[in-house]
């Protein structure tokens, strides 16, 4: 039965790991139709940030998680002013090609400035070890990931769903054109949940590093990650890719756990019985545009 | 047209000028070494110490042997057997390269190896580690290690030593089942059991609930193999899930503890037994000296790829010697097998019928050294021949 529990309490501070990495894609996806591979090294300059800052100048873990996210919102900003805004009106197959180079290039300069081997942000002590929780392992960092998770989900959901910026975001999406005929200013709007989604994204980097690792090629190693989170999420919302990322997150800890000769495959296995059920994804809309 | 036609013609007459003049140039008076390395992707640390630790040779021996000029040529293949084929075939012709040497992962030493028998040409693979290399050219030498080495001596070690039940975590790929392999054998024919055995996938993001079953198992110990890079992963992840505090040790060959990573990798990893054929702390007077002049010139430690980096380059420098300068091929490997020396990890032998290296298996166990956590060894298994082999 406890082996139960820490399973699921590991599934769910993973899933909420992958919510946060990924959910930056699904916005920028979902909601703005485009088709954004270089995520992760969104993902990437966030965790390294919060090394640096860590590591090399001694700054305090949690005073450099939210300049994981800032720095990351402001690459995410430069690029989406510059390079990013020309692709919008593109073929999805010029934003591939577009993205995945970035990625390349991020990979490179990173190995470049940084090195290869895989870096490790040094944690409080406060955060290391397990604790019993009436005999379930509860680990302290991970307990952190799902509590800061959590409250993000939350106000993500709220500002989507409450907020002046919501309502005009959804505008936005939906039909720009009248958007901006009622005076939503689109690009910006647009530039702005972009620069969220990646500041997100290196918050997700940052919390990563202890769990997944991290080093040069974590864009390419998690971007089949993040894609089947929002495939099997679907793209519409927060809550769809949200519920996917607990689902994969689970799934993978419990594969690995009961049938660990099958278990890298379990989540690929999910993937493609949800998709034959639902091919637009758990709460894809089925009517598309 | 009439012009361009004269113009090429030209052109052609001066190309075929200049390689004239350039022929009798590349004289015979130099040897040129072909290295093959991943010096960027996941493998990049092993190319970076074997590259660092032939450049610190060169150093100290001078470039000089026999009356010929050693020329390196390094060409990255990012650890990518395609790569390292395409790398080996411009240096072999383009090059015309004497030997070829380096091979991060052992695919890469085995895409090399037809090209090596082809050409005439000693392949020395300086990191690769598993057992069949050898056998795939006979213009194969190996001067880094096989995991048979380790692996058996740690299954013997442990037996021995208390540990009756083990579970297995090694990373689904051919080094890491050689390693569970070779390790199993002997382990169990000691009388010990295997409680649980895990393969993780070689790209594996997070070993928590790989880490749970093992510490459910409830075994005396963790046999361990994974690739040189994820070993800091697997030891704070150990340590998160308090494997330590359950009184479960991690054992297994030296990669998992790698001196290149191991003092970032915390104090989890204390107490950790291995078996290896170096360590940065290897009481010899040369190994000493070599780790001065290797902190030194590249201002971080010595791991086991650097060694075996640095004696391959003696090797080649021997067989030079041995040969009096003279290239061909064949000749150089008969110099190479039964070479005897004294290594910063002690003393080794190439083994004339396998041309594999024959070498000490040190047990170690993680210690804080002034500070700095070191692989400390405790006993030594001399002469050890690679066992993959011998069985045969």
């Amino acid at each position: 039965m406890t082996a139960i529990l820490t399973n699921l309490f590991d599934g769910v501070a993973y899933g909420m790991l992958l919510f946060v990495l990924a959910c930056g894609l699904a916005v920028t996806l979902g909601l703005m139709n485009f088709v954004n591979l270089a995520h992760g090294a969104f993902a990437m300059a966030g965790g390294y940030v919060c090394m640096v800052l860590v590591n090399r100048m001694g700054w305090p873990f949690f005073a450099a998680l939210p300049l994981a996210f800032v720095s990351s919102a402001a690459i995410g900003i430069v690029l989406e002013r510059t390079l990013y805004r020309h692709l919008y009106a593109r073929s999805h197959l010029d934003q591939v090609l577009f993205t995945i180079g970035l990625t390349f290039m991020s990979v490179a300069a990173v190995d470049y400035i940084q090195g290869s081997s895989r870096v490790f942000i040094n944690l409080p002590a406060a955060l290391q070890g397990q604790f019993d929780l009436f005999g379930v392992g509860i680990g302290r960092y991970r307990l952190m990931i799902i509590v800061i998770c959590g409250l993000l989900t939350i106000g993500l959901q709220l500002v989507l769903a409450k907020t002046r910026f919501g309502s005009r975001l959804r505008a936005a999406v939906d039909d720009p054109r009248a958007a901006s005929g009622l005076g939503i200013n689109v690009p910006q709007v647009f530039a702005f949940t972009f620069a969220f989604g990646c500041g997100l994204a290196g918050l997700g980097g940052a919390l990563s590093a202890e769990i997944l690792g991290l080093d040069p090629y974590f864009p390419l190693k998690f971007m089949i990650y993040f894609l089947i989170v929002v495939t099997v999420g679907g793209s519409s919302s927060i809550t769809g890719p949200f519920l996917a990322s607990l689902l994969l997150g689970i799934g993978d800890v419990a594969g690995k756990y009961y049938v660990p000769k099958m278990g890298p495959f379990v989540i690929y296995t999910m993937m493609i019985v949800i998709l034959i059920w639902r091919p637009n994804g758990l709460f894809g809309r089925t009517a598309a545009r | 047209m009439f012009e361009r036609k004269i113009f090429s013609r030209t052109a052609v007459a001066a190309a075929i000028a200049s390689l004239a003049a350039v022929a009798p140039a590349k004289a015979e008076d130099s040897v040129k070494v072909g290295l093959i390395l991943p010096m960027t992707g996941g493998q990049a640390s092993t190319g970076k110490q074997i590259e660092n630790a032939i450049k610190l040779y060169m150093q100290q021996k001078g470039d000089t042997v026999a009356g010929k000029k050693i020329e390196i040529i390094l060409k990255d293949d990012a650890a990518i057997p395609d790569k390292t084929k395409t790398a080996a075939q411009e240096l072999i012709v383009n090059d015309k390269v004497n030997f070829i040497a380096g091979f991060g992962v052992t695919p890469a030493a085995l895409a090399a190896a037809p090209l090596a028998t082809q050409a005439k040409i000693p392949e020395v693979v300086m990191a690769a580690g598993t057992s069949i290399i050898t056998e795939r050219s006979p213009y194969i030498v190996r001067t880094s290690f096989t995991l048979a080495q380790s692996s058996t001596i740690i299954g013997d070690w442990a037996v021995k030593n208390g540990i009756k039940k083990v579970a297995t975590l090694t990373s689904d790929y051919a080094p890491g089942n050689d390693a569970l392999n070779f390790f199993k054998q002997n382990f169990t024919a000691g009388g010990g059991e295997v409680v649980e055995e895990v393969k993780t996938p070689l790209a594996n993001p997070d070993f928590a609930p790989f880490l749970q079953r093992m510490k459910d198992a409830k075994p005396d110990a963790i046999f361990v193999f994974v690739p040189a890079g994820q070993g800091g992963n697997f030891m704070k992840q150990y340590a998160e899930r308090g494997l330590d505090k359950a009184g479960i040790k991690v054992i297994g060959p030296g990669d998992v503890t790698d001196d290149d990573l191991l003092n970032n990798m915390g104090d989890a990893v204390l107490g950790t037994v291995t078996a290896h054929l170096y360590s940065a702390a290897h009481p010899s007077q040369m190994n000493k000296d070599f780790v001065a002049a290797y902190k030194k010139a590249f201002g971080n430690r010595p791991g086991f790829m650097a060694v075996s980096g640095y004696d391959g380059i003696h090797l080649i420098y021997e067989a030079l010697k041995k040969t009096g300068g003279d290239t061909n091929g064949d000749k150089l490997i008969e110099a190479m097998k039964g070479q005897k020396w004294e290594s910063p990890r002690g003393p080794i032998s190439i083994d004339p019928e396998t041309r594999d290296i024959v070498q000490n298996i040190y047990i170690r166990k993680v210690e804080k050294v002034d500070g700095e956590l070191y692989n400390v060894e405790f006993a030594t298994f001399e002469a050890v021949k690679d066992l993959g082999k011998t069985k045969k």
